[in-house]
């Protein structure tokens, strides 16, 4: 009897444990509203297909901008949108396979994590629209887009962090500024070489630490990182490290001092810490699938690379918590006309930071 | 000089907590013969129901006994399949493990109407406790390495204390890890197989759940899918490389958080150590022990082993 009760029991978990799992695919918005009376939209019936990479939907950062992009495009074309997440890396290529079930009009990956996967996918299904946040699709090497039918997204995130940097270094009373990255990738170096430029161009005395938390999703880590940061005299601490950061966030809390978001304006998305988030490096990920999302659903989608910088408005300053002076803004915009101009190139690897000399403008 | 070493160390305690309780939780499941390889999914589930009980209610500490209600429940469902069931202990252990990634997520979407993380909570027992105030006055210790050290590195410590009291000086931890070596011969002279492995999954659910929280509600005060990232692993490895006794696992967790410690804080002295070594490591020291490098980690006999009882 006991046996019994215990493997109906044993069932029920397991049934729930499989909904648990399934909570990955989330059919969003079905974009019914505000549709004129009848009147076809070019979305309908079509499915774009967005994979996040393993910092997942909640990162009030990367992943969540990709989607408010994608949800705006659902709203007014009237595509299904859907959702799927990778815990690991290993679910990059299953999510892929699965998206493909639904025959989507576009498969966006987001992060550069996922560049092989997306890039043999592309090339086993040369029907199916693909578009890749973050990376280009050259694996080869070669300068050249290995495959026709992928959209590489990429951002100038060096130009938006140099401008962060330059808030940073205008800020710093004790001309010590930490940086933590999440993996010590150069796609990820390329924030760090941007902001130590800018540090550089306005407080040529201080000192950067940098430092790698090896993860994107270790919120204690991240915060025992700014912590060590903060003790060693770092007042100014700019991230670039998803989820990690929102353990540098819990740190400048209590310590009082300032964070640095990164991608989205984290600010308004961490309220409970706007008072020490000085700015954000906006990466407006939302703008570039929107981009492609609309030139999927409308069929003008072209296999390319798409390149969003300052001249693009695809990257830019956020400041949610209304904490940057007047003198800091302008300062911020002097130096953000002067790259739009051409003045000067910002410095996106470790090497240019080298060469790097700071330009009178 | 103590300015640089002292914050270290208090990071490395920091850093060791959550893998003390929970590596204190495996060595009470193993010593009466039960693998628990779901430390890492009931550490998620502590982590998650903490902060969802003190994001509710307003007290942490109710966030806190939430954490180890909720490990308790999910280590029952461990314990029912590999005591009552005799069912495989690895498979049980490995499902819970998925099962509690996948409630979390599920529970978090529709408690919070969001996906990947709850709100943070703004009351989170990150700061040294009132009673032990008066530590961080004094000189040069106090404000380096006291103000640095939250309520849960004591508890972690007097959770040690505890635990080896129970298993190796009261007759309950006697059969404990007489349960553990020889359950038969247990079972004959009159302990309750199954009773005294019950009690140890449960206490092994009740601390793994702490540990949850005392990354959560003890220091991150917020809760993110994919946050406990491999802790309850490393934790099962600090036990094998303890030598399944509480000291060792004590110290086998102080060593791995404070390889931790200083790969954080190594590059800004100069030092710098890939951060890939420092992952490796817990896994590399669990290997020597195994292979009987740094003195032979061996199991207890009947740890994994079902019983079954009036079995010839």
């Amino acid at each position: 009897m006991l046996k019994k009760a215990l493997t109906v029991l044993l069932a029920l978990v397991l049934v729930f444990a499989l909904i648990g799992c399934g909570g990955g695919e989330t059919p969003a918005t079905e974009g019914e509203e505000g549709q004129a009376e009848g009147e076809a939209l070019p979305g309908e019936g079509k499915v774009v297909t967005m994979i996040t990479d393993t910092g997942g939907l909640g990162d009030k950062s990367f992943n969540d901008l990709a989607y408010a992009g994608l949800e705006k495009a659902s709203e007014e074309l009237g595509f299904e949108l859907k959702i799927l997440q990778s815990a690991t890396e290993d679910d990059y290529a299953p999510n892929i396979q699965t998206a493909l079930e639904d025959n989507p009009a576009l498969i966006v990956c987001v992060g550069f994590m996922m560049e092989q996967a997306t890039v043999d996918a592309a090339a086993e299904n040369p029907d199916i629209n693909f578009a890749i946040v973050d990376g280009v699709g050259d694996m080869d090497g070669d300068g050249q887009q290995d495959v026709d039918n992928l959209l590489g997204l990429k951002f100038k995130e060096n130009e938006g962090s140099f401008l962060v940097g330059v808030a940073a270094g205008l800020t710093t009373e004790t001309d010590k500024i930490g940086y933590i990255g999440g993996m010590e990738f150069p796609t990820i170096i390329v924030f760090e070489s941007g902001f130590i430029a800018g540090v550089k161009s306005v407080n040529p005395d201080a000192e950067v630490y940098v430092e790698y938390a090896d993860s994107f999703g270790d919120i204690a880590k991240g915060k025992e990182i700014a912590t060590a940061q903060y003790n060693k005299g770092a007042d100014v601490i700019y991230h670039a490290a998803g989820g990690v950061g929102l353990g540098l966030f819990q740190a400048a809390t209590e310590n009082d001092f300032w964070a640095i978001g990164v991608d989205a304006d984290q600010a308004l998305t961490s309220p409970e810490n706007a008072d020490n988030i000085l700015c954000s490096m906006l990466k407006r990920v939302d703008t570039a699938t929107y981009t492609a999302a609309r030139s999927a659903v409308e069929g003008t989608f072209e296999g390319q690379v798409q390149t969003f910088g300052l001249a693009e408005d695809g990257i830019g300053v956020g400041d949610g918590g209304e904490n940057l002076t007047e003198e800091l803004n302008g300062e911020i915009e002097k130096w953000k006309a002067a790259i739009i101009e051409g003045q000067f190139t910002v410095p996106a690897t470790r090497e240019e930071v080298e060469a790097f000399e700071v330009p009178e403008i | 000089m103590w300015i640089v070493i002292l914050p270290i160390l208090a990071s490395a305690l920091r850093l060791a907590t959550p893998l003390i309780f929970s590596a204190l939780g495996g060595t009470f499941s193993e010593r009466s013969g039960v693998v628990n390889i779901a430390l890492e999914g009931i550490m998620v589930m502590g982590a998650f129901f903490s902060i969802l009980f003190a994001d509710f209610t307003g007290s942490p500490w109710i966030g806190v006994m939430a954490a180890i209600l909720a490990g308790m429940l999910t280590a029952l469902l461990l314990g029912v399949v590999s005591i009552h069931l005799q069912g495989n202990q690895v498979v049980m252990g490995t499902a819970i493990n998925i099962l509690a990634v996948g409630l979390t997520s599920y529970l978090l979407q529709i408690i919070y109407k969001r996906f990947g993380q709850t709100d943070a909570i703004t009351n989170a027992l990150t700061n040294n406790p009132t009673i032990l105030a008066f530590l961080e006055k004094l000189p040069v210790v106090g404000k380096a390495f006291f103000s640095g050290l939250t309520p849960f590195v004591y508890l972690a410590f007097f959770a040690v204390g505890l635990s080896y009291y129970v298993l190796f000086r009261t007759p309950f931890g006697l059969r404990v890890r007489a349960v553990g070596e020889h359950p038969k011969a247990a079972d004959t002279v009159g302990v309750n197989v199954y009773k005294i492995r019950y009690i140890c999954v449960l206490i092994s659910g009740a601390l793994a759940g702490i540990a949850g929280a005392s990354l959560t509600v003890g220091y991150t005060a917020i809760f993110r899918e994919h946050m406990v990232s491999g802790k309850g692993f490393i934790a099962l490895a600090a036990m094998v490389f303890g030598k399944w006794h509480p000291v060792g696992a004590l110290l086998a967790c102080l060593f791995f958080g404070l390889a931790e410690a200083l790969s954080i804080q190594g590059s800004m002295l100069g030092i710098k150590i890939p951060t890939e070594f420092m992952h490796m490591l817990p896994y590399v020291a669990t290997i020597l022990a195994l292979i009987g490098v740094v003195g032979k980690a061996v199991a207890p006999a009947a740890d994994g082993e079902p019983y079954e009882k009036g079995e010839n």
